[in-house]
């Protein structure tokens, strides 16, 4: 396995991480440095594990019971994830996740909001009230939904739904946001709208996303690593990895011979 | 013929198209549905007309038969006579007390002529069931000379029978004041035999007692007075009886009432139907204790049922690894579901009322042994075996409700630092509360309708006292209750009289109904109103 070695300062090491689901093994040694404040692509083909490693990263993979992993995930703080007393409930309010389908709570708009606030135990009405318009407006959804708070989450349309979905992730303060294919339900013009919002939200949080799509990746991302059969097959600047890709397999892919 | 050709081509393609299509399913399904509408329609029809005709003041008809003896009574039903083509009527004669039997057969062929004379009286009594005939005449010691007829001294009777509900009021009063006191006693005693508190206790009740006992020679004596106002009646065939006013509950003249009297009288059948006791062993008067009984017992059950179930299938989805040992336990919870509910009353008879029950009287109420206190039938032991009947229902519904909450919003909470717990309570169980009360609403509709269970764990033919009160605890869960469903079973199938207690089996079945139904309803409104607020897109 190549050792990236690029320039920027990392909010987390992935070193050497193997993943089992029982016995099969789905993802091999697998080293990455997530960049601060950028953000990174993971692209590949369907089961190539992409969605598996973004799931190791808030520990997501714990609630799939079959899983065993061996590796390390260390935070910028020098903390491994996956240390037998790091509490995987900290870890997601670090490090958020936006799901391929949107998943708003049956709540009011505003309750989807600040649901991570309240299980924290803040119940101060004017915190969440300055945490909601602060997170909607970041989602740029708070023009649209600031005179509905407290309607049905479930009446908005699919885009707004994502962006809710992102609102709510941001309202808890992570680090790290985590989409996995969040744009793979949507029509184009609530895609454009996410993107922006990606890049609106990029310098202020590190994002990892993962897509089918290979031009939203050029578009948004500023690394890109693709994955192949549980391995991490290259891993650099954006521009690099679809320009001048160093690895056949990684030029097949992005010139559309496979995959 | 080119026409009949492509005619038969045409049924041939439609032919085909009714089996490949699976036409026939659509009215196979159409059918059966058809049927099972049709047979919950008859039953219901049958039930209401029968149940709800029983309280109409129907005409009583006078006849006379060609060999002279005349009847007075309902005309019931007319029907064939076993062997022959004549037609034969069922006549309700009353009069329980002079005839013995209060219906009869009469061929038709053999009346020589009916009549609906204006004067006939019905009377509906305290015993005995309804008396027709004429009124004689009227006796009181303090009737104005020269009045006549039952108005007139109707109200002397009714001050009797204020009168007497009173002394025996204030009897029962003293009597469960003694009791008490009686019961203090014996737990005094029981802790310390030497307590000089105890002579003073005696003396209470000594004293008690003797009031008691002018008390109940007052009301002997009051009894004894009010047989002095009394009226004269006469049956069909001139035979005459008296009866004191106090034993008459209602009169009337069905012959002469109009259109809105005979409503009014409905109405107020109706009315007494639902807010008084029953009387003459449960085939007249009320159901109000019965009605009490099964919502008190329903809800009880609930209180029992619907935790355990819940949490247990909680456990059993949420937080269980997934293995045999749950596997096991999912199938024995179906076959719980099936063990007929006469086992179920055996099993509470044995662990609650014995086992639980005995265990409360051995620990709480030593001093009252061998009375038992818990430790027999009673509305808490009766609802808790239901509970455990019906658990199984909640467990399965519950189970479903929770598999049916997609696991992305489950991990959506997660993701934003939820523990399991949290996301259990604010997301998933509201989520899948609506399902949840679906498997509620199946319950209790089981609960309501069970019977054979109750039968060996607290239910009684007629209970001295509500299981509901205005003395405190105000709730008294040991007591023994009335149900309406074995009601039904005891009216229909024990009294002495089962003519005469047909009406009242279908009334208490239309009731039973009634009450499943308004339950039920209830809770599917809030059922609904759930499914709005937690998959709708408006509150």
């Amino acid at each position: 396995m190549t050792q990236h070695k690029i320039q920027f300062s990392p909010v987390m090491r992935v070193r050497g991480l193997d993943l089992y689901y029982g016995t099969a093994q789905a993802l091999f040694s697998v080293d990455m440095d997530i960049p601060k404040h950028q953000v990174t692509a993971l692209i590949g083909p369907s089961g190539c594990g992409k969605s598996t490693f973004l799931r190791c990263l808030n520990r997501m993979n714990d609630l799939l019971g079959s899983v065993s992993i061996q590796g390390k995930i260390e935070m910028d703080d020098g903390t491994d994830i996956y240390d037998k007393h790091q509490d995987p409930i900290q870890l997601r309010r670090q490090v958020g996740m936006i799901f391929q389908k949107s998943n708003p709570f049956p709540k009011t708009i505003y309750e989807n909001v600040v649901y991570g606030l309240r299980i924290a135990g803040v119940n101060d009405k004017k915190t969440l009230d300055q945490v909601v318009e602060s997170s909607l407006t970041r989602a740029a959804l708070w023009d649209e939904v600031k005179d509905r708070l407290d309607q049905s989450a479930l009446g908005l349309s699919g885009g707004q739904m994502q962006r809710l979905c992102i609102a709510r992730a941001v309202a808890v303060g992570p680090e790290i946001l985590l989409m996995d294919e969040p744009c793979s339900a949507l029509d184009p013009k609530s895609t454009a709208k996410i993107e922006d919002l990606i890049l609106e939200l990029r310098g202020k949080y590190t994002i990892v996303i993962v897509t089918h799509n290979m031009q939203q990746a050029s578009r948004v991302s500023d690394y890109t690593g693709f994955f192949y059969e549980g391995k991490l097959i290259e891993f650099d600047r954006t521009q690099q990895i679809f320009t001048n890709p160093k690895n056949q397999q990684t030029e097949d892919y992005i010139t559309g011979r496979f995959g | 013929m080119p026409s009949s050709e492509s005619e038969k081509a045409f049924v041939r393609g439609e032919a085909k198209k009714f089996w490949r299509e699976g036409e026939y399913n659509v009215w196979f399904s159409t059918l059966s549905i058809g049927g099972i509408l049709l047979m919950a329609l008859t039953l219901l029809v049958v039930v209401t007309i029968n149940g709800l005709g029983a309280f109409w003041p129907s005409k009583l008809a006078l006849i006379k038969l060609k060999e002279g003896t005349t009847y007075l009574g309902e005309i019931e039903q007319t029907s064939r006579q076993p062997n022959s083509k004549e037609q034969r009527i069922q006549v309700k004669i009353g009069n329980r007390d002079l005839y013995s039997l209060d219906f009869k057969w009469i061929n038709l062929d053999e009346v020589e002529s009916i009549t609906y004379p204006e004067e006939v009286i019905a009377l509906e009594r305290e015993e005995y069931g309804n008396f027709y005939g004429f009124l004689k005449e009227v006796h009181s010691p303090d009737l104005a000379s020269g009045a006549s007829g039952l108005e007139a001294i109707w109200g002397l009777g009714d001050q009797a029978k204020t009168n007497l509900s009173k002394l025996s009021a204030e009897l029962r009063a003293q009597a469960e004041e003694m009791e008490s006191i009686r019961l203090r006693r014996l737990d005094l005693a029981y802790k310390n035999p030497q307590s000089p508190r105890l002579a003073g206790l005696d003396k209470t009740l000594a004293e008690m007692g003797v009031v008691f006992e002018t008390q109940v020679s007052a009301q002997e004596q009051a009894a004894v007075e009010s047989q002095a106002h009394y009226a004269l009646f006469a049956d069909a065939g001139g035979r005459e009886k008296e009866i004191p006013l106090v034993k008459i509950h209602r009169f009337y003249y069905p012959n002469q009432m109009s259109l809105p009297a005979k409503l009014g009288h409905y109405a107020v059948r109706i009315y007494e139907l639902f807010f008084t006791e029953p009387r003459e062993s449960n085939t007249e008067g009320g159901l109000f204790p019965a009605i009490v009984g099964t919502v008190i017992l329903v809800f009880t059950m609930s209180f029992v049922s619907f935790p355990l179930g819940v949490v247990a299938a909680v456990y059993m989805r949420e937080y269980a690894r997934k293995g045999v040992m749950v596997q096991a336990v999912r199938v024995a919870v179906n076959n719980l579901a099936g063990i007929p509910s006469i086992v179920w009353g055996i099993f509470g008879l044995a662990f609650f009322i014995y086992f639980v029950g005995g265990g409360i009287d051995a620990f709480f109420f030593p001093e009252r042994l061998p009375t038992p206190t818990f430790g027999t039938g009673g509305v808490l032991w009766a609802s808790s075996t239901l509970g455990l009947l019906t658990v199984p229902v909640v467990i399965v519904a519950t189970e479903e409700a929770l598999g049916s909450v997609p696991s992305e919003i489950r991990h959506g909470s997660l993701a934003l630092g939820a523990t399991q717990f949290q996301t259990l309570m604010r997301v998933v169980l509201p989520m899948s509360s609506p399902r949840i009360m679906t498997g509620f609403i199946l319950a209790m509709s089981r609960a309501a309708g069970e019977v054979a269970p109750l039968m060996i764990t607290g239910v009684v033919k007629l209970a001295p006292s509500l299981p509901i009160d205005l003395h405190a605890p105000f709730f008294h869960l040991e007591r023994k209750f009335m149900h309406l469903g074995f009601h039904i079973y005891d009216v229909g199938f024990q009294s002495p009289n089962v003519e005469a207690a047909k009406p009242m089996v279908f009334v208490t079945t239309l009731l039973l109904l009634g009450v499943v139904l308004l339950m039920t309803s209830f809770s599917i409104f809030l059922r609904n109103r759930m499914k709005k607020r937690f998959t709708g897109r408006t509150f």
